[in-house]
């Protein structure tokens, strides 16, 4: 196998393949980053204590985590926090891809990008920013409505499992509002057309075709807004844990707060998180291979058959600006104007004559700060860099290798989208914090952690790139003499760039704004932006945590700027 | 130049796995050549083409090139593709979007063993796109070409490093009908210019015909015949051959007796028609006898002599500009033929069919 002969030199030579190489160093530290922490967790649940000397198996861990009086109301809220966020996120999103993609309601164009605007702002933003507005006690629009209307109470309190619910569902809009878009565009028009000659109406035509090829990726997109719900900690700690409301990921965090902590209670209910997650999970790719025998897609342009909304097109213009208003736009808003401010205050001429930037002056000489903003600066590129070069190859070895159980690599790299992010955090405590080398509590614990959870994420920018890549572009350079790894240089990889540019930058902002996994993992000196905002929140510092999140959604939008000028220059055009 | 020795390549995955895609084929390509594997999709010609590249690995047989063994099933010789003397145009040209013309020519000479310096290379590539006429294009980017440019851009890039012999998988088959016939001869004329042993794969007969030196048509994994394009036209050896390649009238029947000199008479449902036999065949086979449309005369009144005329009616006219395709009913069959475009016939017209006997030939029944 590796004597071939060659006919130019005439030399035999010994060489390592790197294309049988690189495969199993691939598997190797997928699986160390991906498998071992759950086999660790899994352990971990059923040990009397952290790392024993020797092992004694115990299930009172389980009895502890699931046998609690607490167990029925936890499970409870967690399954309407879940439920309701993924609906109220899944209708939002779904009228606002319905309105811009399908209708003739005026500027709809303009209300695209706005709609994708919230997903610079990290969750934990999104929560303080509410409190700030639906707070019962000096909420701004609980302010206004209660003097307005002369109400007696205020009419909102966000301290609440509906405030929960709203919180987290509008984070959640834009990501139901891509899948949908997506999902409209992708369809058809002339099955549509074919139904209205086949004699339907309008409203019949809706009822049963277009809504009918829809409901496979609807049911997807619901099913994917509940499992990320169910996983997501920003809003059960900011405002379920003062609200006394408790859903699972708070659960995992109180007993890792507990002191001493009891690490073996939250490793059996973070199993029980996971179980959930990658049922989740697995029936969405289950029902995204359902919806494939109704894919439209044909690769064939074409334009969407727009609806007449008629006079209605404007209550669609009113829903539209209302929406961008009062969700997109506010919670910006309030956090701008709370970070200069001394102390939180509604807006007055009062409150205007207060305004200064001493909270940004007090940040600049504020150490904690600083080492924050270095931390995710730092853990943002490092994760991004060395998830994408790690799911390049990975993808690479999936997609064109052809190598016999090349699949396990991609199921390797796909288990971690089940890991819920407080779950990763838990397992890599209970790996790390007996390890022999000391990284536990410092940033590379961290690294690892969000490396590991958003290698799904690097996949599919990277699988997509390389599914575009005829591979016939690949042979020619094979067949001009390239060897594997010049090809992969010269043609594979500059080819892939724009796509991994892509998936760079996405794990880039989500490792910025990265919260579940780091509240349990970042201490002291690894602390990172979004740690601190939370420890300061609950110290009531929350003007300067204002004017902390707004230095850090600048910093997210320089990033996604210079990700705009870097794709503009080495964009390719076909 | 090419020698291929029971060459055998199975499937491993997929669909068809198990399938095997070229089942024991063997044939050479002498130096100079160009030489066409000619067969329906599936076939295996594609198949062949990418073991001889090295972007298959074959399960059995031997392949050489250039008198160097490249594969060997036997002693598991594989010459990986980027160590062949090899050039190949792909059927998507496989142009790299991200590179200029003159990058995409100048890719096998960086890529390669032997280091050149800029100055040997500028003058390579310019030769080489030269060749092609497309030396005014190499600072474009190589996306901004016409598919006639792209498609002269990879004969560029595959013929730049002086290969041994170049191969080419359905270059034409992506462009339009005018520019295609164009091409045709524009591959064709560059190939004999420089002598370069060509292989070549492609569906289409009138490409095969009209640029080989030899063709071998291919079906199931297999050469069913393999020769010069008159002989494969003229003379095919199987029905699939004669009806692959052109179009041909089919009249089933039974050799009565032999002739010799290759020719027999037939009796068919019509009658009894002389004609050239296969080898092999006797007196009591079941045959086909194949006849082109264009082989056929047509008579509006009866001729004087009777030698293989059939009388029929005309069936339907198409006047086609070059010629009217005209079919005839005969008492059982019904024939197509090609007539001369002065030809003015109604449906229904009684006409008499003389069928040329050395232009039909007597193949097996079944195969």
């Amino acid at each position: 196998m590796a004597t071939a002969a060659i006919p130019r030199t005439g030399k035999m030579t010994m060489s390592l393949d790197p294309a049988l190489l690189i495969p199993v160093v691939g598997a190797g530290i997928l699986v160390y980053l991906a498998v071992v922490p759950l086999l660790m967790l899994f352990v971990g649940s059923f040990q009397a204590e952290v790392a024993p000397r020797e092992f004694v198996y115990t299930l009172k861990n389980y009895h502890a985590a699931y046998a609690s009086e607490y167990t029925y109301s936890t499970f409870l809220n967690s399954l309407i926090f879940a439920s309701g966020s993924a609906g109220l996120g899944f209708i939002l999103g779904t009228m606002l891809a319905w309105l811009t993609e399908r209708t003739n309601t005026p500027l709809r164009g303009i209300f695209v990008p706005l709609a994708v605007v919230p997903l610079i702002l990290p969750g934990v933003l999104e929560s303080i920013a509410w409190i700030f507005l639906l707070s019962p006690k000096f909420g701004y629009l609980n302010v206004w409505l209660t003097n307005l209307f002369g109400l007696k109470s205020p009419p909102f309190n966000v301290f609440s499992l509906p405030g929960m619910i709203w919180v987290h569902s509008v984070g959640q809009v834009p990501l139901a509002f891509l899948l949908m878009v997506a999902a409209f565009k992708s369809m058809d028009p002339s099955l549509e057309e074919s139904a209205m000659m086949s004699g339907a109406n309008t409203w019949q035509t809706f009822r049963r075709v277009t809504l009918r090829l829809l409901m496979p990726t609807a049911g997807s997109v619901l099913l994917i807004l509940f499992v990320r719900t169910l996983e997501s900690f920003e809003a059960p700690a900011l405002i379920g844990i003062p609200a006394r409301i408790y859903v699972y990921t708070s659960e995992i965090f109180l007993a890792f707060n507990e002191y001493p902590p009891d690490y073996g209670r939250g490793g059996a209910l973070a199993v029980g998180l996971l179980l959930l997650s990658a049922i989740g999970v697995w029936l969405y790719t289950r029902a995204t291979k359902e919806g494939k025998k109704f894919q439209t897609v044909t690769g064939k342009a074409f334009r969407p058959r727009q609806f007449d909304l008629g006079g209605w097109r404007w209550v669609g213009f009113g829903f539209l600006t209302g929406y961008f208003i009062f969700v997109v736009l506010l919670p910006f808003l309030v956090l701008f104007w709370a970070s200069f401010l001394p102390f939180f205050a509604a807006p007055s001429w009062d409150a205007v004559s207060k305004l200064s930037l001493d909270n940004y002056r007090y940040l600049s000489g504020f150490r904690p700060f600083w080492d924050a903003l270095q931390n995710s600066i730092l853990l943002s590129t490092l994760t991004a860099t060395v998830a994408m070069v790690l799911t390049s190859l990975v993808a690479w070895i999936v997609y064109k290798s052809r190598l016999p159980g090349a699949w396990i690599l991609d199921f390797l790299a796909f288990v971690p989208i089940t890991i819920p992010g407080i779950v990763m955090g838990m397992a890599l405590i209970l790996l790390y914090v007996a390890f022999p080398i000391p990284i536990y509590g410092t940033i590379w614990v961290l690294l690892i952690a969000y490396v590991t959870r958003f290698i799904p994420y690097g996949m599919r920018a990277a699988s997509g790139s390389i599914l575009q890549i005829h591979s016939e572009l690949e042979e020619a350079a094979s067949a001009s003499g390239a060897s594997w790894w010049e090809t992969f240089k010269r043609v594979t990889l500059p080819l892939l760039r724009p796509g991994l540019a892509a998936g760079w930058i996405y794990i880039c902002i989500v490792s910025f704004r990265e919260f579940s996994t780091s509240v349990l993992l970042a201490t002291g000196e690894s602390r990172v932006l979004s740690i601190l905002l939370f420890t300061m929140f609950e110290q009531g510092q929350v003007t300067v945590v204002a004017a902390i999140g707004v230095l850090m959604i600048a910093t997210l939008l320089s990033i996604v700027a210079v990700f705009y000028k870097l794709t503009g220059k080495i964009g390719i055009q076909t | 130049m090419i020698e291929i020795k029971s060459l055998v390549k199975i499937y491993e995955d997929g669909d068809n796995a198990g399938v095997k895609a070229v089942d024991n084929i063997s044939f050479n390509v002498e130096e100079g050549r160009f030489y066409t594997l000619l067969g329906p999709s599936g076939c295996g010609k594609t198949t062949t083409l990418r073991c001889i590249a090295g972007l298959e690995k074959a399960n059995g047989g031997e392949i050489l090139v250039a008198g160097k063994k490249v594969f060997s099933a036997l002693d598991g010789t594989f010459v990986p593709a980027y160590r062949r003397p090899i050039g190949m145009v792909f059927q998507s040209y496989a142009i790299w979007p991200h590179m200029t013309v003159f990058e995409n020519v100048a890719f096998p000479l960086r890529v390669g063993k032997q280091r050149l310096s800029n100055a040997e290379i500028q003058k390579k590539v310019s030769t080489a796109l030269e060749q092609v006429e497309l030396s005014d294009y190499g600072e474009r980017m190589a996306t901004q070409l016409s598919g006639g440019q792209q498609q002269r851009l990879a004969l560029a890039r595959a013929l730049v490093r002086e290969p041994q012999v170049l191969l080419l998988d359905e270059p034409l088959s992506n462009l339009d009908a005018k520019l295609r016939e164009r091409m045709r001869f524009e591959l064709r004329e560059l190939q004999r210019r420089l002598r370069i042993t060509t292989l070549y794969v492609t569906h289409d007969q009138v490409e095969a015909l009209s640029m080989s030196n030899i063709i071998a048509v291919m079906n199931s994994g297999v050469i069913v015949q393999e020769g010069a394009p008159r002989d494969i036209y003229l003379q095919p050896k199987t029905k699939f051959v004669a009806n692959f390649i052109g179009s041909t009238n089919q009249m089933t029947g039974q050799v009565t007796r032999l002739e010799g000199n290759g020719t027999a008479t037939v009796h068919t449902d019509d009658g009894e028609i002389s004609c050239g036999i296969l080898d092999g065949l006797t007196a009591g086979s079941r045959v086909v006898v194949v006849v082109r449309p264009e082989s056929i005369n047509l008579h509006t009144q009866q001729p004087p002599i009777g030698s293989n005329v059939i009388e029929g009616k005309i069936g339907a006219a198409m006047f086609l500009g070059e010629y009217v395709d005209c079919t005839v009913e005969l008492g059982k069959n019904i024939l197509q033929t090609h007539q001369r475009y002065t030809l003015q016939v109604r449906r229904g017209d009684p006409v008499w069919v003389e069928l040329p006997a050395g232009e039909c030939m007597a193949l097996p029944a079944e195969q």
